[in-house]
């Protein structure tokens, strides 16, 4: 295979891990908004722990969009 | 040979990598090492002229009935005060203008790289990466400070059976150690990523003929609100997460 094919592709597949982030981020803001529906007093106070779950989850998938950024600098 | 340089200058221009790149203004040379003052730097020192003229500025009358600009300082001031407060505690107050200045400095940068044809200082690593190996080389001598060698029982979470104390320590050492990493490749990738976006579609809009032109043009002006957002709650995560960290060293409760 081309070299430069094969890093392409490599590339291409370092960024599905962006697909774990969706899906991270999703349930993350989803199952706040679910329960601040439910009890919307309580909802401030789990701001601080809703931006700390957002800011994990987000950073293993931008591990891997690093990773492609790397791979396709090289 | 002259259309070859412009095309090459075109498709130079039309390369979604083209705005990040680093171009000194002024050369300087120290003991052999390139300390030229570049656009990056630039930036950031007009990020530090900004913040402190902004406050006076908007601090200037001191007003019990505060006017528009004025609440807009005391907003920020008292939002990121309470977050210290709600994190920390209320000794975690010493710390408060290093923290509030973090978050002034991070998000005067992102704001700054919004305006169409700046240069984003915070979607390089090596600036964001000095940021967070400062508050993790802070966080770890405040820790040592306060605790003295107590600061490694870090590393034990309570109520963890023995047995599993071999692989939980491996793991609490590493995940503290990639603690650096991962803040600053968080701010960093956003950055990166969503200029890179904004470029790639701004070509579309540029190159497709007029039929092509409306959608991408229509995606850049809903996904720049975004970036404004995404700019506004990095900085917000980045000082959210520096005080996670002073926390782990002041309280100590895992």
């Amino acid at each position: 295979m081309d070299p430069q094919a094969a890093k392409l592709i490599g590339a291409g597949l370092a960024c599905t891990a962006l697909i774990g982030a969706g899906i991270g981020i999703g349930n993350i803001f989803g199952n706040y908004l679910s329960a601040a529906m439910r009890n919307p007093s309580a909802a401030p106070g789990q701001f601080t722990n809703l931006l700390i779950g957002f800011a994990l989850a987000e950073a293993t998938g931008l591990f891997g969009l690093v990773m492609a950024f790397i791979i396709l600098g090289k | 040979m002259t259309t070859e340089v412009a095309h090459a200058v075109e498709g130079n221009a039309h390369d979604p990598m083209h705005q990040f790149e680093i171009n000194p203004i002024k050369h300087f040379d120290l003991f052999g090492y390139d300390i030229s003052f570049t656009n990056s730097a630039l930036m950031m020192v007009v990020a530090a002229v900004i913040i402190p003229a902004f406050l006076v500025y908007a601090m200037r009358h001191r007003a019990l009935v505060p006017s528009r600009i004025q609440s807009v300082a005391e907003l920020t001031y008292e939002y990121i005060a309470n977050m210290v407060r709600d994190v920390i505690g209320e000794d975690g107050m010493k710390y408060f203008p290093w923290i509030f200045t973090l978050f002034m400095f991070i998000l005067t940068l992102n704001m700054l790289g919004m305006i169409p044809g700046n240069f984003t200082s915070t979607s390089h690593i090596v600036v964001t990466f000095a940021l967070a190996a400062m508050v993790w080389l802070a966080a770890t001598g405040i820790g040592f400070a306060k605790h003295g060698f107590g600061y490694l029982k870090l590393f034990l979470p309570e109520g963890v059976p023995w047995w599993l104390m071999p692989v939980i320590v491996p793991i609490e050492i590493i995940s503290y150690l990639i603690r650096p990493i991962s803040h600053s490749v968080r701010l960093f990738a956003n950055m990166m990523a969503g200029h890179t976006m904004l470029k790639v579609f701004a070509g579309f809009a540029v190159t497709l003929p007029w039929w092509g032109k409306i959608a991408p043009a229509g995606f850049m002006v809903a996904f720049t609100g975004l970036e404004f957002l995404v700019a506004f709650l990095q900085a917000l995560v980045f000082t959210l997460l520096t005080c996670i960290y002073i926390n782990d060293a002041v309280n100590m409760h895992h």
